[in-house]
């Protein structure tokens, strides 16, 4: 029998959490081997290279990759290492080249990852092959709508049957543009958080702390003229209602009735009022184009989309793609970015950056407060040895439809975790 | 002539106003700080990786107008602003300090800046980067126009959030 780090009693409506799982090295170490080593992880947005040779280079899963868009205008993800005697082939953090020089011993290597020059190459026998030498890249490489994905599992099932019902959730977001197509916007925020990565896939789609993590947010909204009213209706946290939305292999989000406004396309009085009429546009051409229900869908519902282990895309105040991946068992790294329709005019842009900083990023009016909510738990877990369980079992005896505010979504999240977790690998 | 020497900005006129400002700052007298302010300041701090950017078409770490000024502060000095409840102390240090230009009663001023911040179990963050400030001439002293901070870290990760002033 594998060790669980649940307890999972539906009888009793009971499901505890052993606080191991954030402090334990021991898991960190398996969580390397069983979580990140065997799932998609997100890599990032075609868009971001825009022109044959715009490259980024990045983190994934711990991997330095370079994430890049070779001559014949194709994206690829290679292994940030050189082949030689392992030194980064790339230490830009992003830009526009053809080659990847290594500074060590100059090895060049095409964009395409192919090894195209080793200085004094008449001094190595005939079994030495260059064709056998390109950058090494993950074993998997694949996009749904332009969102990369990398896995290190050769075996892994393909990306789309991997995301798959998410995938309902990431049209949804897409269908925002006119054109299909979305961009990641310039500027990358980035933040440390003392605390371990999976408190943040909790924090990310857990409507239950709005109310006591983000009065002050509530307060800045009523001050804006936002007026954000109480609960009408028994057992609600949120002034409107919102589900928990189980999207099957570890992926889930929350489907909210909007009270907070979207840049697509629902006016509130914090974008003044110059921007009414043009969000009146942005709502007519979403009904043209798809029609008064799915157009209402768009625009007046709002989702934190958690795709499995370390994806969230908030389609909220403004739509943002997080991910974050651990640096340590008691820190993570979070990089965010902004994501908007290409033909966006430069008010809507401008609105859309503006309303992502009223609440999201390390300077933004609610995400400081969830980054020290998270260092509080952390902290706090240093008694874990002697105060052993979470309590996550609120809402377990709900029937049908689970609420955004309950803990019914954690849960999924927990038992795909553990199950993973007890799997060999 | 005369009486644009008498005009003109000196250096230790603005040091003078600068290191002010960071006493508010650091003492947490921010209503205070607010009367440095003109009424259409903006307070900007750019990402890392678009130092030069646009804030209508970039996503910055801050991008603040006078009203969005108003609201940061009411925010921080909430003690729901768990962020910085208990308030972070923080200490900074501000030099190299350089007169870019002038324009009409704005003067441009640069910078830097070294900000030490503590929180609870001596968890140190430090802030180094440059300041640009358009400061307006204003009763015998200034009012602040712009205040852009620009952070000189390669990844701004290691530093958190950026809930106090800069």
């Amino acid at each position: 029998m594998p060790r669980s780090y649940v307890i999972d009693d539906p009888e009793k409506g009971v499901f505890l959490l052993d606080r191991e799982v954030h402090v334990s090295e021991e898991v960190l170490r398996e969580e390397m081997r069983k979580i990140f080593a065997k799932c998609w992880i997100y890599v990032g947005h075609g868009s971001e290279l825009k022109k044959p040779g715009d490259f980024l280079t990045r983190r994934v899963a711990g991997r330095p990759v370079i994430f890049v868009r070779d001559q014949k205008g194709e994206v690829q993800c290679h292994f940030n290492t050189c082949r030689h005697r392992g030194a980064l082939v790339c230490a830009d953090r992003a830009g526009n080249a053809r080659r990847f020089f290594c500074v060590y011993h100059g090895w060049i290597y095409g964009n395409d990852g192919k090894l195209n020059r080793v200085p004094g190459d008449e001094a190595y026998t005939a079994a030495f092959d260059k064709e056998e030498l390109a950058l090494k890249k993950p074993a998997k490489f694949e996009n749904y709508r332009d969102f990369w994905f990398m896995s290190l599992d050769p075996e892994i099932v393909p990306l789309e049957e991997y995301l798959g019902r998410t995938t309902e959730y990431l049209d949804l977001v897409i269908d925002q543009s006119p054109s299909n197509q979305m961009e990641i916007l310039p500027g990358t925020q980035e933040y440390d958080v003392g605390a371990n990565w999976k408190l943040m896939v909790e924090n990310s789609v857990d409507d239950y702390h709005l109310p006591s993590t983000h009065a002050t947010w509530l307060n800045f909204m009523a001050n804006s003229g936002v007026k954000v009213e109480p609960p009408k209706e028994k057992g609600l946290v949120l002034p409107t209602k919102g589900y928990a939305v189980d999207l099957e292999n570890g992926h889930f989000t929350t489907d909210n009735v909007n009270f907070r406004g979207r840049p697509v396309a629902k006016w509130i009085s914090l974008y003044g009022d110059a921007a009414k009429g043009e969000i009146e546009e942005i709502r007519k051409e979403l009904v043209e184009r798809l029609g008064e229900e799915r157009a209402t869908r768009v625009a007046d519902t709002n989702r934190n989309l958690v795709i499995f282990p370390n994806l969230v895309i908030n389609d909220g105040s403004s739509v943002t793609v997080r991910t974050f991946y651990p640096e340590g068992v008691g820190r993570m790294h979070v990089t965010a970015w902004a994501l908007g329709p290409v033909e966006e005019t430069e008010n809507a842009r401008a609105r859309r950056l503006d309303a992502f900083l009223t609440f999201y990023g390390p300077g933004g009016f609610a995400t400081p407060d969830d980054v020290e909510a998270l260092e509080l738990v952390q902290q706090g877990l240093a008694n874990w040895s002697d105060d052993r369980w979470s309590e996550m079992s609120r809402g377990m005896g709900r029937e049908g439809e689970q609420l955004n505010s309950d803990e019914h979504h954690l849960r999924i999240f927990w038992r795909h975790w553990n199950a993973m977790m007890g799997a060999e690998a | 002539m005369t009486l644009q020497m008498a005009q003109a900005v000196t250096r230790a006129e603005v040091e003078d106003f600068l290191f002010h400002e960071a006493a508010l700052l650091d003492e947490w007298k921010l209503d205070e700080w607010q009367t440095l302010l003109a009424d259409d300041a903006t307070y900007l701090i750019p990402p890392n990786d678009d130092l030069d950017g646009d804030y209508r078409k970039s996503l910055f770490i801050i991008a603040d107008d006078r009203e969005r000024i108003r609201q940061r502060i009411i925010r921080v000095l909430d003690p729901n602003c768990h962020a910085e409840h208990p308030k972070s102390r923080t200490q900074r240090i501000v030099g190299n300090l350089r007169l870019l230009g002038q324009e009409d009663d704005i003067t441009i001023v640069a910078a830097n800046f070294i900000c030490y911040r503590y929180r609870r179990y001596e968890r140190v963050g430090q802030y180094v980067g440059n300041y640009r400030y358009r400061l307006q001439r204003h009763e015998g002293s200034f009012l602040i126009k712009e205040k852009r901070v620009f952070i000189q870290a390669n990844e701004l990760g290691q530093l958190g959030s950026v809930s106090i002033i800069l």
